[in-house]
């Protein structure tokens, strides 16, 4: 007799033959994926495969689901009360809700960067070995090697190297942010989830992050979330359109933007929408 | 137009009454100076230096008193911190959402038991629980300083015990309010960098730290002046020990005890000297708690 476990199982399992069909390299594959607030359905049988070192943006309008969709491929929603998934998310083909998923482990691996700059109260040094520190790692010159490589990689290291000690807080928003993308790369992620990260920037910091995130996506799969067209356009190698907790369609960028298959999607595009 | 000038008279009504405040608290520190002078000008330093209170001769000394207060309030945050702060994380952390708001007002009717039902519980209940406790001290304790003297139940253990269950409900639904304001990013900020809950806590507590060490310093403005309660259980009597068994006493107290009794000027403006002490220490602690706890929840309210 199979077990919901089993079948969980099984589906991952499957998953990939699946995906081959769409892409040959799906570092993330989503399934029938449902997730509800409560009794609220909020996302509605999500298909899709995210592939591996590429940049995977997610647009559509206010309130349709995409920070939703991108916190459930590190399991942040579980920290929501009555918050419930259904449906199978796998990551190098292992499904993530599974129960023996150790969901430590998996937000280690899939790292996030939010709208908002949120380092902590401490150096900028202590921000970044946060992570590591709480992987056990102790051995200051360790942690100085992958501190300095963090920021040399979030782009930060020649703005900061001089004062590392000093208060994350000292920092503007546009170094926040690249301070807590280099926290999130410190602990060597393989997948790095960005909900809408340059929102609150302005359009120098912006810059800096997109063009970071370009360089990232040769170590990491990168999935971001965001508002802005051009941005999605100029970042992103795939764009899935979301609407009303619906993957409305889900396609190379340049596909979503030129040639879009769907009449919804071309209104969202090219602003004609609402 | 209108709006405005409504706004006007509010601000300055509602400042006018701020005012009123801040002139009473001066006006009772001026009061409690001028009531004094006798003993300032007798003794001076030496008030706060004396170890011998001598009502008869009309020698007095406050030292004993000073200990006993800054003595016991010290041991009562000892036992209370720790307490407090562990009901603040269980309610605002780890209860279930049903439990929270019960718990929460079940901890804060602690702070409305008035004193005198403390005293009494402490007099009748927790003194021979104290003094059986005292008994059972094994031999070789008993002979640091700490647990000398004989085993009376009341004293400076008795008083620590009784001042850090009234402390409890101010340290740690003050705490608690701060842990539960600390901005959900910070906690998202360790949950996403692969945190165990107990990690995304000590996160929290470290965002809201210095207002909780300003909840802690509330506490201790509350034990500092806390009169009744203690006055019952501390045994009153002036003398400077380290020993949790001896009887000890507290400014509050002695005021308490005294007032109505002390027949000559010196002895009363030696009191209310003591008053006087008592209130500029209290209003410096609260003062600074309070500034610890307003300058947390300032940066709270900024986005971070
Ligand atoms: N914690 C929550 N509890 C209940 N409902 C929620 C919660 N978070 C989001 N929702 C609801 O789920 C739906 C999807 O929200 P979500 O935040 O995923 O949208 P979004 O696409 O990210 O929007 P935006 O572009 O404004 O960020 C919305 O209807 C929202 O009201
Ligand atoms: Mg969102």
């Amino acid at each position: 007799m199979l077990t919901a476990i089993d079948m969980e199982r099984f589906n991952a399992a499957l998953a990939p033959s699946a995906a081959a069909l769409e892409s040959m390299n799906a570092k993330i594959s989503v399934r029938d994926f449902d997730f509800f607030y409560g009794s609220a359905k909020v996302l509605h049988g999500i298909t899709l495969d995210i592939p591996d070192r590429q940049v995977t943006a997610l647009i559509g309008p206010s309130g349709c689901g995409k920070s939703t969709f991108i916190r459930s491929i590190n399991r942040m929603n579980d920290i929501i009360p009555n918050a419930r998934a259904k449906g199978t998310i796998s990551i190098d083909g292992r499904a993530i809700y599974s129960s023996d998923t150790d969901v430590v482990s998996l937000r280690r691996r899939v790292g996030m960067v939010f709208q908002r700059s949120n380092p902590f109260p401490k150096s900028i040094y202590d921000n970044i070995a946060y992570g590591l520190r709480i992987g056990g790692m102790r051995n200051r010159r360790e942690l100085n090697n992958v501190v300095e490589r963090s920021l040399i990689r979030a782009a930060l290291w020649d703005e900061v190297k001089d004062r590392l000690n000093e208060s994350a807080f000292a920092l503007s928003g546009g170094q926040q942010q690249r301070l807590c993308i280099a926290r999130a790369l410190a602990v060597d992620p393989e997948v790095l989830l960005m909900d809408e990260p340059a929102s609150a920037l302005d359009p120098i910091a912006t810059t800096k992050i997109e063009e970071l995130i370009w360089d990232l996506k040769v170590n990491y799969t990168i999935v971001i979330v965001t508002h802005n067209m051009q941005q999605a356009a100029r970042v992103s190698d795939r764009t899935a359109f979301f609407m009303l907790g619906r993957l409305v369609e889900y396609a190379d960028t340049k596909t979503i933007f030129m040639n879009p298959k769907e009449k919804m999607t071309e209104d969202y595009v090219t602003g004609r929408f609402g | 137009m209108r709006r405005s000038a409504d706004d006007r008279v509010f601000r300055i009504t509602t400042g006018m009454f701020a005012a009123i405040v801040l002139l009473l608290v001066i006006g009772i520190g001026f009061e409690l100076w001028r009531q004094s002078m006798l003993s300032i000008d007798k003794f001076g330093f030496r008030f706060w230096t004396g170890r011998v209170w001598d009502p008869v001769s009309g020698e007095f000394g406050a030292l004993p008193f000073i200990w006993g207060t800054l003595y016991s309030s010290f041991l009562a945050l000892l036992l209370s911190t720790p307490i407090a702060l562990g009901i603040a994380i269980y309610i605002s952390e780890l209860s279930p959402g049903m439990l929270r708001q019960p718990l929460a007002y079940l901890t804060e009717l602690l702070a409305a038991i008035p004193s005198i039902v403390y005293g009494l519980w402490g007099v009748f209940v927790l003194t021979p629980i104290v003094r059986k406790l005292e008994l059972l001290l094994p031999e070789s304790l008993r002979r640091t300083p700490f647990f000398s003297g004989p085993p009376l139940g009341v004293g400076m253990g008795m008083a620590a015990i009784i001042l850090s269950i009234m402390v409890i409900p101010f340290t740690s639904s003050v705490a608690r309010e701060i842990l539960k304001n600390v901005p959900i990013a910070q906690r998202e900020a360790a949950y996403a960098l692969g945190a165990t809950r107990w990690e995304a806590i000590k996160v929290a507590i470290g965002f809201g730290k210095t207002g909780i060490i300003g909840a802690i310093m509330l506490g201790l403005g509350r034990a500092l002046g806390e009169t009744m309660a203690v006055t019952m259980v501390i045994g009153n009597n002036p003398q400077i020990s380290p020993s949790l068994y001896a009887p000890q006493y507290t400014m509050a107290a002695v005021i308490a005890n005294e007032f109505t009794e002390a027949a000559d000027d010196l002895y009363l403006h030696a009191l209310i000297e003591i008053g006087l002490l008592l209130f500029i220490i209290t209003i410096f602690v609260n003062f600074i708690s309070r500034f610890f706890i307003w300058t947390t929840k300032q940066r709270m309210e900024r986005p971070a």
